[in-house]
């Protein structure tokens, strides 16, 4: 799958690797190669579909437990990890599929951990809330809301304390902007300068609750103000300015200027889980962000007008990505179960002979 | 060997360890400037400075989750609780994230850090700074829980929890902090997961952790003058619990009294008695005593204190019940 992402700035190469490209098109001042919008395209539409399959094999009772899709909210997933390294650390909640996915995780990995089998990108001993890769920087997958923002600043904690310059891009929602630990983390995060950009997925919807009856002050960009935590608020329906964007918010903190708020609006088309039918909202509103605002059509709109696609190209490539994730999906699906042994692994690096596991007749 | 107290030798173990390997800093609140609020990290900001020793606001949850992460990103942080009363707002941290991060990433991330600070009650300061707590997170898989009971133990274990490469819950106790007791100098490690015979004898097991064992040593003694042989095993790691070395004492003694400061309702004298009862069944001449703290909060009033603790009284009549001397 795509790993990186390749920009022009200006007509300047910025973050080549190994391959040149033209301009293919310019958008608010900044200029994207063809190659960086068909991956970003690509890799949107590959998490959409992927979403699918996962929402699919759950009501077959394949995948159980708590499923969280992120369909709608994938410009966010990718424009940020379009404007990342790949060496600075990421974090999110249990909402992380698209996320572990742009961050380049082996989809197979991840739709086997979905199924709770052997390969699963962390042995089928997480799941859908818990997907971790060290090798990405992608440290979870964390499964209580608001808790992974006391953990990023961590990161960014040590990335100061060694001075590598590695920026902690920590996400969460507008659930999980209400949690104490949150604002904890953001006086330690500016207190001492700490590279790290808060993530505010801003999907107007924490469970159930709306926003409006949840938060007290519904620009979350400005919950940083009492701890001169600066904030913007982005279109996160937009890959270009989520990559614009947070780019700007990472380059920020990674000049140690201390951390950033980047909140990004967004919508979650299917429930909080896929328990949750969604009642709490009208069929209009939905409608309105699905057809209106939706992150692909929007960026194929930009693309075919640019000459760099039609209808019927993205049409073909949205077939080739569903056979792909068909295929991840059966080969995850053909993996065994994780061995009965791993119930009894990973639980201390240094275990202590004779004391654990328990020695006697139980647990 | 020096004669140094229980707060010097947790401050040379957490120094000696600094030098050893720059990925360990210590945070907390007041270690820094302040010097500690127990002084255990007395002269460690000069040493270091303020890089390595850090002062934090107090937001328990938020420096314990910082630790969490920096374990993660490959550092291995010192967090200090000024008492562990306080972190009860981290336990979020301690017993979602660190406990289980290791087995939750498949083994590809772990929290190699050390959350320390005092237990237990303290003198004359109310419900809420006077508890032992050391149940409640030893329950919990993934975590190790270490409690010195004496300026050794309290330099040795601390050392190796510092080594360690898990989440390790140092618990102290505030009124052995001045305690003075001799100490090796220099490398002085004791393995965590290892309990210690701190008073040998052949008529019965008293098992106690943290500042029990001083309490425990001291109805030895008076039980020797009533012709009462006691043994005190103290633990010292908690989680994961040594039982072979209790199991081997009771074996030798055939009873057993189990004393803890903490509460008697699901404490940890109930889980040593289980595992003698399941695994030293045979050995026994007696049921397995307990002496606790009494089923209530902590009052502030001396007698009231006093009452509410486990006393040396206590435990001697408990040993003579079980050895069918009352």
């Amino acid at each position: 799958m795509i790993r990186r992402y390749y920009f022009l700035n200006g007509g300047a190469m910025v973050a080549t690797k190994n391959q040149e490209s033209s301009v293919g098109l310019t958008y608010e001042g900044r200029d994207y190669s063809a190659e960086a919008l068909y991956q970003m395209h690509d890799m949107m539409l590959y998490i959409r579909r992927f979403e699918e399959k996962a929402g699919q094999m759950y009501g077959l009772k394949k995948i159980g437990g708590f499923c969280h899709l992120c369909n709608g909210q994938e410009a966010i997933c990718v424009g940020m990890e379009a404007a990342a390294e790949p060496t600075d650390y990421m974090m999110t909640s249990y909402r992380d599929h698209g996320h572990i996915l742009a961050r380049g995780s082996e989809p197979t990995a991840v739709m086997a951990e979905l199924l709770g089998r052997a390969g699963g990108v962390v042995k089928g001993k997480g799941g859908s809330m818990h997907m971790f890769d060290i090798e990405k920087n992608f440290a979870g997958g964390n499964g209580i809301v608001g808790e992974q923002v006391p953990i990023g600043i961590g990161f960014g904690f040590a990335s100061k304390y060694r001075d590598d310059k590695r920026v902690s891009i920590t996400i969460m929602g507008d659930g999980g902007i209400n949690q104490g630990a949150v604002y904890e983390a953001f006086n330690i995060a500016s207190l001492w300068k700490l590279p790290v950009v808060f993530v505010i997925e801003n999907n107007q919807y924490a469970m159930g609750t709306s926003i409006g009856r949840a938060s007290a002050e519904t620009h979350l960009f400005k919950r940083g103000i009492s701890f001169k935590v600066p904030g913007m608020q982005i279109d996160g329906m937009d890959v270009l300015e989520v990559e614009r964007k947070m780019g700007e918010a990472i380059e920020h903190a990674r000049s140690g200027a201390g951390p950033i708020i980047v909140e990004a609006m967004t919508y979650r088309y299917r429930g909080h889980s896929m328990s949750d039918p969604a009642t709490y909202r009208t069929r209009a509103e939905v409608d309105e962000w699905r057809s209106g605002r939706d992150p692909i059509a929007r960026l194929q709109k930009q693309m075919i007008e640019a000459g760099l696609g039609s209808e019927a190209s993205f049409k073909e490539k949205d077939r080739e990505i569903k056979k792909a994730v068909a295929k991840v999906a059966k080969d995850a699906e053909s993996q065994p179960e994780p061995d009965p042994s791993e119930v009894w692994t990973d639980i201390y690096n240094d275990p202590i002979e004779g004391a654990y596991p328990y020695p006697g007749k139980v647990g | 060997m020096s004669k140094i107290t229980y707060r010097e030798a947790l401050n040379q173990a957490m120094v000696e360890e600094m030098e050893k390997d720059d990925r360990v800093f210590l945070m907390g609140e007041e270690v820094a400037e302040y010097n500690g609020a127990y002084k255990v990290s007395q002269g460690m900001l000069e040493k270091f400075g303020p890089g390595r020793v850090i002062d934090t606001p107090i937001t328990e949850l938020g420096f314990a989750g910082l630790g969490v992460g920096a374990a993660m990103a490959g550092l291995k942080p010192i967090v200090e609780f000024m008492t562990w009363n306080f972190a009860i707002l981290a336990l979020d941290q301690i017993v979602n994230a660190a406990a289980k991060m290791k087995y939750m990433s498949g083994g590809q991330y772990s929290c190699p850090m050390v959350f320390r600070g005092a237990g237990g009650s303290a003198a004359r300061v109310g419900a809420q700074h006077s508890q032992s707590l050391e149940n409640w997170i030893a329950n919990v898989p993934g975590l190790k829980v270490v409690m010195p009971s004496n300026p050794a133990d309290a330099k040795g274990l601390l050392k190796a929890a510092i080594r360690d490469n898990d989440t390790v819950c140092f618990i102290e106790n505030e009124i052995n902090y001045g305690d003075i007791g001799e100490v090796p100098d220099g490398e002085y490690i004791i393995p965590l997961g290892r309990a210690d015979i701190k008073r040998a004898g052949n008529d019965v097991t008293i098992v106690a952790h943290s500042r029990m064992v001083g309490f425990a040593l001291q109805a030895a003694d008076e039980l020797a003058k009533q012709g009462i042989d006691a043994e005190v095993v103290d633990p010292r790691t908690i989680r994961p619990l040594d039982e072979n070395t209790i199991l081997a004492s009771v074996a030798k003694t055939n009873r057993a009294v189990v004393v803890e400061e903490g509460w008697r309702f699901c404490g940890f004298g109930a889980e040593v008695a289980a595992r003698i009862m399941e695994r030293g069944f045979d050995d026994l001449d007696a049921p397995v005593a307990r002496v606790t703290g009494k089923d209530v909060p902590m009052a502030y009033a001396a007698n009231l204190e006093s009452l509410t603790l486990p006393s040396v009284a206590e435990i001697v009549e408990a040993v003579r019940v079980v050895c069918n001397r009352a």
